[in-house]
């Protein structure tokens, strides 16, 4: 197991290829719904890019990761197909879920994407169920159940502590801590600590700086590589910040005045290319190549999407069971 | 033809696809009962002693005790049928759904929707319930039609040995989510059931009885009430069709509707209370599909809108009855109810 900061070159531009990637997406989709072409909401990643990106890379298709209803960022970072994201977003019928899931139950199970989802703190279960379907056929994949600082006071995810203790699993729980539930900061609805909450059931964890890929993902192969050898779950306790509201239209009145500009002094991005920069671990061409590739994609899968048809009447019913 | 109870027959359905299939497992608070205690690992087989035997035959990694937390392991075995097992997870009382109605309502039901047909979710949950025993308010509920209403779910009530062995092997192998009916006073009937596995479809009626004069639709342990208060009002020269729709969901609503096609009367007896309930929906149906064939307005038999009360001289009124189910009959068919006293 290698440290974040002795990856190659090309890993390196991997690694920044899925942040920037999540944060180019998540800019593109704030002008789309901005522009009246995405129904429903959306709930940006923007500034948590690190999270997704730190663990996802440390993951294969057989993983399995469980997302919460901000799950663009883990489904970009888990390599889902970005035009197909877009289309789903907008409802088209080629979309990943053709149309039927919408940004908040985006997913691809291909892929190890086991789904946005709507109920907060829903996922716990669902991956330590994905973790017991690795552990009983002896596949050594592992699972991660992402949940935030709200999520983490849901029945679901305790419980999800005890049983994931008890049977060993292969487990990750990622507390996804950007300070806010909602409008209701953590500090007003979190008690006690994740880390001393996940020890008190016997589980190993860590607190990280959220802005630092390089923290994120050594302590996330640190723990990633425990489940595979069977030493059961960990928690990752992630702290950073997001840049939006908690959806698309929240004005955020409940954040302090330079609250966001003081956290944006601490983009992840910049924490990346700084340290990949000054260590002249990659050139700056090549991060730039990377960001001209990424916006292109976004701009070519924007167009798609929008000369992507609809569903038709016909698929309002279809996929409500395998055979009815 | 051998003769095995309601609970052997689910045993030896969950036994025989468990040797089919490795994939199947089951978990459960209790359903070994005794894992990780200094005595008999295997003490109880479940709660109601359905899965007797399983531990011990097919050991820890198949037959798991939960900890008493469904949200967790109701979700895990949603997680887990949806990424390559065949888990039979047991809710121990259909009362306690309230815990984790979530994981089945807005996860395993919806995966395949929401997914857009690329998630498969080949989920057993078995649950108990009814009236009986004294179990009071929060352990004698009949909440089928709450997850019949939910799309993706499939809902089987088995009224019979026979049917409970023949629609678990069908819940096993069907690859949505199947939530299974066992009404613990049937636990203990008898009846003849074949050694070799065997599958029941779902949404198909089975006819009991063949009659001239009132439809009586039942379910789960209504169903041999039926029969007893059908047998006995042909004495009065009245003929009855008994159906038994084996699955709430999907239902087989063309049966039902061309049994009353012949009698034109139709009576619904439900163990659940009746608001929104099974009864009230087949009665809808009927009435929307098959308004011109009724001589007369459907009747339900039901427990009343009330909870499920303790007292051994308050019980027995809660629950449908076999004189009420006659009287009925004698109702929908305009006639005179019987004279008990005399």
């Amino acid at each position: 197991m290698i440290a974040a900061i002795q990856l190659n070159r090309s890993e390196l531009l991997d690694a920044y290829e899925r942040m920037f990637a999540i944060r180019t997406f998540e800019e593109t989709m704030r002008r789309e719904f901005a522009a009246g072409s995405i129904p429903g909401t959306v709930h940006l990643y923007c500034g948590e890019e690190a999270s997704a990106a730190g663990i996802c890379m440390l993951l294969q298709h057989g993983d399995m990761i469980a997302s919460t209803h901000r799950g663009h960022g883990h489904c970009v970072a888990k390599g889902c197909d970005i035009e197909g994201m877009v289309k789903e977003i907008m409802g088209r019928r080629d979309g990943l879920c053709g149309g039927k899931g919408g940004s908040l139950h985006i997913a691809d199970l291909t892929k190890g994407m086991l789904g946005a989802n709507g109920i907060v703190g829903a996922g716990g279960p669902l991956a330590c169920g994905a973790a017991l379907t690795a552990k009983l056929k002896g596949t050594k994949d592992v699972s991660v159940a992402f949940y935030g600082d709200g999520g983490s006071n849901q029945g679901a995810i305790l419980e999800s502590y005890n049983l994931a203790r008890l049977w060993n699993l292969p487990v990750i729980f990622v507390v996804e801590d950007n300070g806010y539930a909602e409008a209701t900061p953590s500090g007003w609805a979190v008690s006690g600590s994740q880390v001393r909450r996940a020890n008190a059931f016997d589980i190993p964890a860590a607190e990280v700086d959220g802005n630092d890929f390089f923290q994120v993902y050594d302590t996330a192969a640190e723990m990633i590589e425990r489940a595979r050898e069977g030493g059961g779950p960990s928690l990752l306790h992630i702290k950073f910040t997001r840049f939006y509201g908690h959806f698309e239209g929240d004005a955020q009145t409940y954040r302090g005045k330079d609250e966001v500009a003081e956290a944006r002094k601490r983009d992840p991005l910049d924490v990346f290319r700084n340290r990949v920069l000054d260590a002249a671990l990659l050139e700056r061409s090549e991060l730039e190549a990377v960001e001209g590739k990424i916006k292109a994609l976004l701009e070519d899968a924007v167009i798609a999407a929008k000369n992507s048809p609809f569903p038709d009447e016909a698929d309002l019913l279809t996929d409500v069971y395998v055979e009815y | 033809m051998p003769r095995k109870s309601y609970r052997q027959a689910i045993n030896e359905a969950l036994r025989q696809e468990m040797e089919r299939d490795p994939s199947v497992i089951l978990m459960g608070e209790d359903v070994s009962g005794g894992t990780g205690a200094p005595g008999e690992q295997d003490a109880w087989g479940g709660p109601f002693g359905v899965t007797k035997g399983l531990y011990t035959k097919f050991g820890p990694d198949r037959v798991l005790d939960t900890h008493i937390a469904e949200v967790s392991y109701i979700g895990a075995a949603v997680g887990a049928a949806a990424t390559g097992l065949r888990p039979v997870a047991d809710l121990m009382y259909v009362d306690f759904i309230g815990t984790c109605l979530d994981q089945l309502m807005n996860q395993a039901a919806k995966f395949r929707y929401m997914f857009g047909g690329k998630a498969t979710t080949p989920l057993v949950v078995r649950t108990s319930y009814g009236v009986g025993g004294n179990g009071a308010a929060q352990h004698s509920q009949a909440l089928y039609p709450i997850l019949t209403h939910i799309p993706g779910l499939k809902v089987v009530l088995p009224s019979s040995p026979y049917e409970a062995k023949g629609l678990m092997i069908q819940a096993i192998r069907d690859n949505d989510p199947v939530i299974f009916f066992e009404n613990r006073a049937l636990y203990d009937t008898m009846g003849e059931v074949p050694d070799e596995p065997y599958s029941i479809p779902f949404g198909q009626a089975n006819v009991l009885k063949e009659g001239d004069d009132v439809t009586i639709v039942a379910f789960g342990r209504m169903v041999s009430f039926a029969l007893t208060a059908a047998e006995s009002v042909q004495k009065l020269g009245i003929s009855c069709t008994v159906v038994d729709p084996r699955t709430t969901s999907p239902l087989d609503v063309e049966t039902i509707l061309e049994t009353v096609a012949e009698t034109g009367r139709l009576v619904v007896v439900d163990e659940a209370t009746p608001r929104c309930s099974m009864a009230t929906d087949i009665v809808s149906l009927v009435s929307t599909n098959g308004f011109a064939t009724l001589k007369a307005a459907p009747k339900i038999v039901s427990a009343p809108h009330s909870p499920v009360p303790f007292s051994t001289a308050l019980e027995p009124l809660y629950l449908p009855s076999v004189e009420k189910i006659e009287a009925a009959i004698l109702a929908v068919l305009d006639k005179a109810p019987i004279n008990n006293a005399a």
